[in-house]
């Protein structure tokens, strides 16, 4: 077998990205603040409502004028301008929700099963009560004989309102986004 | 092989090897997507001398490029020496090509240019010989922009195949104030498991929506108005209600029209403020009033009144001029195909426009849209039901005994959701699989 010593470097890589600057950190501190633990959690909580088909608590996962965004590109720099995989506004993500639920949603005729791994999750941004979280994801999609695979990165705009956590935006960035892709029923 | 095709029709139905074997698709690819002209780009994805862009004509993978005299050209996109493809990038810009094998280089007109290491190729080795070339596509004519291509030499010119379709092109590019479009905004690339065909039988079906689409009309129906919108879902939910039109109006309110060599186009739908220009929400108010100043009030006028949905060039493009959107089929294999979509910005358009038509993209066209998904499920599902040996005959007669000649050399449905475009892209089929067959038959005479 050969050493595998790659893992070493990969560990070194994530100094280089910018993390939390010193006077974010002091509002961390604060007892409401979103720290590491409490993001991790409630991402495996999302990821765990999307593979139990809850999307309707899924949906309430978000702000009012929250929004979902699968780009069509790799660093795509706006919904607005270029074509996307997905991009829904509150009003458009409540559509897609609903018809998730209708007995005549033929492309989930038989349902999907999914299994989701959230992993190297790390805060980017922090400001008050809010932050940006960054996460990989591994989806597994079982449907009809067929196994796919979705990998990427997921960013979260995470909000404090309500009593709880909300998502604010969440972007989700395919590795093959800009591959010839059959088409994605289940929120990623 | 001769083979007559005809013995897989019937009045009103077609056989279902059409959509299933693999010696069938393969002649296809050499009689339809190789000798006919088909489409293979638009010339503002090449503007400057040096760009090139990497696309296929049916399963043959051929370089679009601008020579440096400016001159539009189509050549196969493999080196001469030992057959490897060359342009490995899908787009970009290039003063030659070079194969990274052995480091034969190319003009951009495919012509060799130079071979390192010359002195060891035998000594009739003449580089000059056309076998040495990255092959020309013989034919190769630009319609206002579309450049379209033929692998055979000889036959009728694009303008005469193109017929009574060369106004749908014409109503994309009226469009633009400044008479001018370009490719914008991306591109969506969806799949499905399933033969060509049953993409472009599905894209005048006024007869599907309300069945294949009832999950995200019943849903966009039930939407509030009243939650949070950037104005892209908006647009999106309007046009999953309009999908959602009565029975009675896709019947007789849309209306289907046929032209020769399989070119069709369906009426359109819609009668809503934010979808249609011409009916002046505030989005389109500055539209109409940059197209008036560029083109008069009566031009502005006869240009908004041309209202069509899909038009298909057979045998692998489709646009929908009002909405910008072009998209291209291109087969994998007889049960696989990609589909790819452009969006078109219209020059002089205020931007808002050309953001709409991203938002519109996004549900028509969109990978993972609302409406979308289930369109590729029935082409999914159309491929296992005709795996079945249960049908041998399927019924592509809606309309048959009612449809009517159209003023200019068509056929049109008397009810829109006749079958005629089916009827007349298998006619075409039918003409090009037979019409090689004489060709050959001839040669070997």
């Amino acid at each position: 077998m050969a050493r595998k010593q790659k893992p070493k470097s990969k560990i070194a890589a994530p100094a280089r990205r910018r993390v939390a600057e010193p006077r974010s950190r002091a509002v961390v501190q604060a007892a409401d603040a979103l720290d590491l633990h409490r993001c991790e959690q409630f991402l495996l909580h999302e990821a765990r409502l999307l593979d139990d088909a809850q999307f309707d608590d899924w949906l309430a996962l978000f702000t009012t004028d929250g929004w979902y965004w699968v780009p069509s590109e790799p660093n795509q720099s706006n919904p607005q301008d270029t074509v996307s995989l997905i991009y829904d506004d509150r009003r458009l993500l409540e559509t897609r929700v609903r018809r998730l639920a209708s007995p005549r949603i033929y492309s989930q005729e038989p349902r999907s099963r999914t299994s989701r791994i959230v992993a190297n999750v790390t805060i980017e941004e922090t400001g008050n009560k809010a932050c940006t979280v960054r996460s990989k994801f591994l989806m597994i999609e079982y449907r009809r004989e067929v196994q796919r695979l979705f990998a990427g990165t997921a960013f979260h705009h995470l909000v404090q309102a309500d009593g709880g956590i909300r998502i604010a935006w969440k972007r989700v960035d395919l590795v093959n986004c800009d591959a010839p892709l059959d088409g994605i029923v289940v929120p990623l | 092989m001769a083979q007559d095709f005809s013995k897989f029709f019937e009045p009103g139905r077609v056989h279902r090897k059409l959509y299933t074997d693999p010696a069938i698709f393969d002649l296809e690819m050499e009689r339809i997507f190789y000798s006919t002209w088909v489409y293979v780009g638009h010339e503002s994805q090449i503007k400057n001398p040096g760009d090139y862009f990497a696309t296929h004509m049916g399963r043959k993978p051929v370089v679009l490029v601008r020579d440096m005299d400016g001159t539009v050209r189509v050549i196969h996109n493999q080196c001469a020496h030992r057959g490897a493809m060359v342009v490995a990038t899908e787009k970009g810009n290039a003063p030659e090509f070079t194969c990274c094998y052995h480091g034969w280089t190319y003009h951009l007109d495919g012509k060799l240019k130079a071979v390192p290491l010359n002195h060891g190729y035998p000594r009739d080795f003449d580089p000059s010989n056309p076998k040495t070339a990255m092959r020309r596509v013989p034919r190769v004519t630009s319609y206002r922009g579309f450049v379209f291509a033929s692998g055979a030499a000889d036959g009728p010119a694009l303008e005469e195949t193109l017929g009574h379709m060369t106004t749908s092109l014409d109503d994309l590019i009226d469009r633009a104030p400044d008479g001018e479009i370009e490719v914008a905004g991306g591109v969506f690339r969806h799949a499905y498991d399933g033969n060509w065909k049953v993409y472009f039988e599905n894209l005048c079906d006024a007869a599907h929506p309300l069945f294949v689409h009832r999950s995200s009309i019943d849903a966009a129906q039930q939407q509030s108005d009243a939650v949070h919108s950037d104005g892209s879902g908006e647009i999106a939910i309007r046009q999953m209600r309009q999908n959602g039109a009565p029975y009675s109006f896709w019947e007789s309110q849309v209306g289907i029209w046929t032209y020769p060599n399989g070119h069709s186009y369906l009426g359109d739908y819609h009668d809503d403020s934010k979808l249609v220009a011409a009916l002046k929400d505030p989005v389109f108010r500055d539209y109409i009033a940059a197209l008036e100043k560029k083109k008069g009030k009566a031009e502005t006028k006869r240009i908004l009144e041309v209202r069509r949905w899909n038009s298909n060039i057979y045998p692998n493009v489709s646009l929908m001029s009002q909405f910008q959107q072009l998209r291209v089929v291109q087969p994998v294999s007889v049960n696989r195909t990609v589909v790819t979509t452009y969006n078109f910005r219209l020059k002089g358009a205020p931007e808002q426009v050309f953001r709409n038509t991203i938002s519109f993209a996004n549900i028509v066209n969109g990978t993972g849209s609302l409406v979308l998904t289930d369109d590729l499920e029935i082409y999914n599902r159309i491929d296992m039901g005709l795996s079945s040996e249960g049908t041998e005959w399927l019924q592509v007669g809606r309309g048959y005994h009612s449809d009517v000649p159209d003023a200019h050399g068509g056929r049109r449905g008397v009810n829109s959701t006749s079958e005629v475009y089916i009827r007349n892209m298998l006619d075409a089929w039918l003409g090009y699989m037979n019409d090689s067959r004489r060709e050959q038959a001839r040669a070997a005479s």
